[in-house]
Order: C-alpha cells, then sequence, then structure tokens
C-alpha cells in the first residue's frame, strides 16, 4: 500500500513537449510510471517517447482514462493549466512549476473548492510510491520501498532526508512534495492522515521551513490524532527577519513562523526535531528503536 | 519589488484613491520648484527610500516657506536615514517628495495583504494609525478589524462600509472611505502586488478621506505583465550583488558572513545555512541557483559570490534533481578557472549524474576538498576558513 498513487496510477503529463518536461518524461517512462498522455495545446495527435499528446486534457483523459495529471507548464500559464484539470475532474494535479504569482494561485484555489481533484504543489517535487510510480522531478534511485512516508515543503531537502533514510536501509512508502509557495494545494495535515491510514506506513518524517503557521497547525494536528511516531526538521532556523529565501512561503514576518515556534510546536506534539538536515535518518531511526518499529521498517 | 512612496501614490492616482497634490525632487533646486508650483502655504520634505519608520528617524519635514524647504531638503538629501527598517546601516536619500501639507483631523491605518491560513486576500484596519501597526497587533489586537475578500466577487461595498464603521470614521464620510479602500483592493489586485499598506490614512478638516502615504510590495513572480511597475524599480535602493543574481534568475541575498554557498532548492540552501551555523561559521550569503541552471549561470553564482570581499571560503552543496551534478561541476570549473579561486572550496554533489560530475571535478586539476555529506562540507568549510 501508498498513498495518493501506486503501481496502477494513469498519468498525464501537461505541456509535455517543454524542454524540462521531456526530460522529465523520460526519467518517469525509465522508472516504471505508466504515463498513458501527454497535452500542449496545438501539437495534438503527434507523439513524444511514445505517450500520444492531445490538444485538451479533455481529450486525453476521455482518450486514455488517465486518471492524475502533472503539470510542467511555464508559470504565466500554470495557473490555467491547473484550472483544465480540475475541470476534467482529475483524481490529482501535481504542479511542478515555480514562480506563479500568488494571486492566480488565490483564484486556483477558490475555484477547487467542493471539486474532485487534489492539487500538490504548486512548486513542488512531486510524489512517489518506490518501485511503483515516480511523478514529477525526484531523482528515483534514491528511494527505497518501505515503510516510512515522507511530506516536505521542500525539494532538495526531501532528496536529501530520503536518500539518509534509503541509506541507513529505512525504505518509503511514499514521499510527498507540498511545495514551497505560500497557497498551494495539499498541505501537511492532509497528508499526515493518509499517512496514519495507510497500513503500510510505520512512521513519519516531515519537513517544514519557516514562515507561515502550517508546521504548528499539522502538529496540533498530530499531538490529537496521529497513532505513528513522527520526526521533523525545519529550514531556515539562521534566516534574517522579512528576507525572502527563494521559497515565497519562507518569510518570517512580525514575529510570525518562525523556526522556533515551530521546534516548539512539534516538540509538545511529541514530534522529535533534527538539530540539522544531516541527523534527519538517523533522529528517525532512534525514534523508531525506541518504538519497537526498526525492524518492521527495516527493508535493505 | 518595493517602490518608492511618490510611486505609489502615482498608482494610487490611477485607481482613483485620493492623495495629497506633490513632486519628486532630486536636488533643493528642484525641492523648490516643486513647492512653488503647489503653492500650498505650508509643504512637506519627505525622504524617499525603501523604508518606514522615516519620521521618527527625521526624514519627513514640515516647511513653512521655501526658504524651509531648501533647508531641509539641503538637510536630507545625502543624509544617511536609519530606521527600524533599515538595518544599523541605514539608507542614503537621494530623491525627495515634495508634498501639499494636509490638514489631518485623524489618523488611521489600512492594509492589503494575503491570509496564508484562508488563502484569501484580507483588507485590514485600525483606529491607531500613524504608529507601528506590529505594536499594535501585538498589545491591542482587537483594535484591528479585518475582511476577508473572496476573489471571485472581490472587495464588496458592505464590507468596506462595515470596516469604515469598526474604524470609527466619521459616519458622513464612511462613504468616501469605502470608495478609497475599493480603489485600493483594486489597484492591489490589477498590479499583482503582494503588500500594500496606508499609514496614514487621515481625514481632513475639510472632510476628505485621503492615503497621506502609500507602501507598495509587488509579487516579484508576477512583475512581468507589469512593465510600468518594473519601470519603477529604484536599483540604488537594492544590493547590487542581488540586482547582478537577479540577471541570471538566480535567487541570491547578502548576509554577514564569510562562508560564501551555492546550493539547489531554497530548502535546501536554508538549511545549509542553518549546518554552517550550526558548526560555529557564518554564511556569506543566500543563493538558490534553482533549477534548469546553465553552465553559464552557475558560472555568473560563483563570480557573484567572490565579489563579496568578505568571502574566505565557498561552500556548494548541489543535491540534483532538475540539477544534473555535471553541469555543476562544469559550471564550478569554468568560474574557478574564470575568476583565478583563491580562497578554499568544498563541493558536495548527490544525485542525478554525480558520479560524471565527480570525475569532471577530480580530472579539473583545481584544488576542491570533496564532501561526502552537507555535514561533513559544512564542517570542512568551517575548518578552513578558520
Amino acid at each position: 500500500m501508498s498513498v495518493y498513487i501506486n503501481k496502477d496510477t494513469k498519468v498525464l503529463v501537461q505541456g509535455i513537449t517543454g524542454s524540462t518536461a521531456l526530460f522529465h518524461t523520460k526519467q518517469m517512462l525509465e522508472y516504471g510510471t505508466k504515463i498513458v498522455a501527454g497535452v500542449t495545446p496545438g501539437k495534438g495527435g503527434t507523439e513524444v517517447e511514445g505517450v500520444p499528446v492531445f490538444n485538451t486534457v479533455e481529450d486525453a483523459v476521455k482518450a486514455t482514462g488517465a486518471n492524475v495529471s502533472v503539470i510542467y507548464v511555464p508559470a504565466p500559464f500554470a495557473a490555467d493549466a491547473i484550472l483544465e484539470a480540475v475541470e476534467a475532474e482529475l483524481d490529482m494535479a501535481i504542479c511542478i512549476t515555480e514562480h506563479i504569482p500568488v494571486l492566480d494561485m488565490v483564484k486556483v484555489k477558490r475555484y477547487m473548492e467542493g471539486k474532485k481533484t487534489r492539487l500538490v504543489g504548486p512548486n513542488c517535487p512531486g510524489v512517489i510510491t518506490p518501485d511503483e510510480c515516480k511523478i514529477g522531478i525526484m531523482p528515483g534511485y534514491i528511494h527505497k520501498k518501505g515503510h516510512v512516508g515522507v511530506v516536505s515543503r521542500s525539494g532538495t531537502l526531501t532528496y536529501e532526508a530520503t536518500h539518509q533514510l534509503s541509506e541507513e536501509g529505512i525504505g518509503q512508502s511514499t514521499a510527498v512534495g507540498i511545495g514551497g509557495d505560500p497557497v498551494n494545494g495539499t498541505n501537511f495535515i492532509d497528508v499526515l492522515k493518509e499517512f496514519n491510514e495507510d497500513e503500510d506506513t510505520y512512521a513519519v518524517v516531515m519537513i517544514g521551513e519557516i514562515g507561515g503557521t502550517a508546521e504548528e497547525e499539522a502538529a496540533e494536528w498530530v499531538k490529537a490524532n496521529m497513532t505513528k511516531p513522527v520526526v521533523g526538521f525545519i529550514g531556515g532556523q539562521t534566516a534574517p527577519e522579512g528576507k525572502r529565501m527563494g521559497h515565497a512561503g519562507a518569510i518570517i514576518s512580525g514575529g510570525k513562523g518562525t523556526a522556533a515556534d515551530k521546534i516548539k510546536a512539534m516538540n509538545e506534539a511529541g514530534i522529535e526535531v533534527a538539530d540539522t538536515p544531516s541527523v534527519i535518518g538517523e533522529t528517525l531511526i532512534k525514534v523508531i528503536k525506541e518504538k519497537g518499529l526498526y525492524d518492521a521498517c527495516k527493508t535493505h | 519589488m518595493n517602490i518608492h512612496e511618490y510611486q505609489g501614490k502615482q498608482v494610487l492616482k490611477q485607481y482613483g484613491v485620493s492623495v495629497p497634490e506633490g513632486h519628486v525632487a532630486f536636488s533643493p533646486e528642484e525641492a523648490v520648484k516643486a513647492a512653488k508650483e503647489l503653492g500650498s502655504d505650508v509643504v512637506v520634505v519627505k525622504a524617499q527610500i525603501h523604508a518606514g519608520g522615516r519620521g521618527k528617524a527625521g526624514g519627513v519635514k514640515l516647511a513653512k516657506n521655501l526658504d524651509e524647504v531648501r533647508e531641509y531638503a539641503k538637510e536630507l538629501l545625502g543624509k544617511v536615514l536609519v530606521t527600524h527598517q533599515t538595518g544599523p546601516e541605514g539608507k542614503e536619500v537621494k530623491r525627495l517628495y515634495i508634498e501639499a501639507g494636509s490638514n489631518i483631523e485623524k489618523e488611521y491605518y489600512l492594509g492589503l495583504v494575503l491570509d496564508r491560513e484562508t488563502s484569501l486576500v484580507n483588507l485590514m484596519g485600525s483606529e491607531e494609525g500613524g504608529v507601528d501597526i506590529e505594536e499594535v497587533a501585538a498589545n491591542t489586537p482587537e483594535r484591528i478589524f479585518y475582511e476577508a475578500i473572496d476573489p471571485v466577487v472581490g472587495l464588496t461595498g458592505f464590507q468596506a462600509r462595515r470596516l469604515a464603521f469598526n474604524m470609527n470614521i466619521p459616519a458622513k464620510l464612511v462613504n468616501k472611505a469605502a470608495k478609497l479602500m475599493l480603489g485600493l483592493y483594486q489597484a492591489y489586485i490589477e498590479k499583482d502586488a503582494a503588500i500594500v499598506e496606508i499609514n496614514p490614512l487621515v481625514v481632513t478638516g475639510d472632510g476628505q478621506v485621503v492615503a497621506l502615504d502609500a507602501k507598495f510590495n509587488f509579487d516579484a513572480n508576477a512583475l512581468a505583465r507589469h512593465p510600468d511597475i518594473m519601470e519603477m524599480r529604484d536599483y540604488d535602493e537594492e544590493d547590487a550583488k542581488e540586482i547582478e543574481a537577479s540577471k541570471y534568475d538566480l535567487s541570491y541575498i547578502s548576509l554577514d558572513g564569510n562562508i560564501g554557498c551555492m546550493v539547489n532548492g531554497a530548502g535546501l540552501a536554508m538549511a545549509t545555512m542553518d549546518t554552517i551555523n550550526y558548526y560555529g561559521g557564518s554564511p556569506a550569503n543566500f543563493l538558490d541557483v534553482g533549477g534548469g541552471a546553465t553552465a553559464e549561470k552557475v558560472t555568473e553564482a560563483f563570480k557573484i559570490i567572490l565579489s563579496d570581499k568578505n568571502v574566505k571560503g565557498i561552500f556548494v552543496n548541489i543535491f540534483g534533481g532538475i540539477m544534473k551534478c555535471d553541469i555543476i561541476a562544469e559550471g564550478v570549473i569554468q568560474a574557478a578557472k574564470e575568476v583565478d579561486l583563491e580562497v578554499p572550496l568544498v563541493v558536495r554533489l548527490e544525485g542525478t549524474n554525480v558520479e560524471i560530475g565527480k570525475k569532471l571535478l577530480n580530472e579539473s586539476g583545481l584544488n576542491i576538498v570533496a564532501a561526502g555529506t552537507m555535514a561533513d562540507g559544512a564542517k570542512q568549510i568551517v575548518e578552513l576558513v578558520g
């Protein structure tokens, strides 16, 4: 088992003919992801990497039964691409694109209320269920199949954590990058709920960063509901106030969203927080040993 | 991106928001000419810098005649203002705004900002105007009122009136205040602002509702669709290295330390800074080379890091996802050759094409310390810098 995606997921690539999308389409196909369609307006009827290209998401879904879309469309048009995926009633739209204007996302978020589609991202690395389905831009080889769920606001920091786990013989059930933007689709609590209910996930790594209060809210939820151990890390502990460090979401303003607040909230919820990103794996192993879950989590 | 007060007021005027008459001036002569044109008894000479708290720092002067205008203009131009938002180094005043004086009856606060918890833009207002709103929020939060705005219908008339009543704006001026709020919201949405603050908003003796200050911050991701706003960018107000970086789509922020950092991904870049600090070092910058970087981009990133004279060593930390390690390696080698690298360089590579990347570095003949992990790399660079 896993969350959100598995070997049966039929993937559609929006913006498939762009250079980034092409590179990652190849990588995903090599990993074994079932990519059934691509969409680029005006390129319908062509084929890339053996994948049929359609003019609209609607056409692609009708012809192929795709149920999850991954979006590589350039920022000025990405919000529209998300709306198209939502209107086509896909189960999930995973938006990799970064630099989408935030007011575009405010409209998208409002449009999505009550709709079927779950949005992951934007500005995220994607979702991977090791050995089954890789959707996004993460390097596949660092992931190993197993029982630890990973959820993170940062792409490369997720790779860092996952790599440590795999090196220590701890595989992952699913890794979900929720993205670093202030307005996004899926939040920590959504993913934690899924991991809590997933029979094959025994423990969770949660990687947050400064800015906003999503980590504090997630900590509250964990305290009240989570039955599985969670360890964490917060990036940006030494970032100065008021500076935008790449992720539009990672700004401390008015004393809100500091690393200290987040770590305190997480500790109070029983979440052990790693001091540096290099010991996220170690911290998880320590905790699962204490809970007697180490042998069950050791996959290779 | 920030703009000056006078530019903010130009934007507001386009949306029917009442602002006092005024002109920008770059010299005392221009200041006097501007004051003459205004023809009002009292004019305000206002320093234009990209920071709040100018009044308290002595950057706003009331002049009763043209001699005083000249005197204050001379005093302020070239002066370094230190406010709670500039940092201890302050900011040099290079532009003035000469504005007609207003007969202020009462000051209020108005602001528009995105609320991340609800993903909705909020209009906030308070009777506590002309003071630091963050102090009001901390000490008397009940004195700030909010209206959450549905993006489908926008700010509605009743919401604007409700806020005006809550702010205790005199009943006979509520409609004028509401009209101003609707214009302000329109400006925020149409120009893709991230923050707009009017502090103070004032009610005048002759029954007008006027924006006496205007602070705009725009969403950097939306600037491409607003050439008019981009033209307002004042490079004097920004860090030269940050400007250079933005030309190459690099996300760079100057810091006070001596270890230059080049990392891919914002989260990993922040975590790298944290790790350097953890081992007792101090980063000189935040630099995210982002996805889709080319060898040229990496070379430029290297040059920008080295243009900071405080840099005593460089730590490159790359976990390839979008980034391919061989491209980073090529860029590092090219840059090190071009700039004649004299400071220690620690490189940690992991991810896509890592073996090719490492091979390129090893065969380059350059003095590069290879690190196995981020912690190892951070430790090594801290030791090398000493």
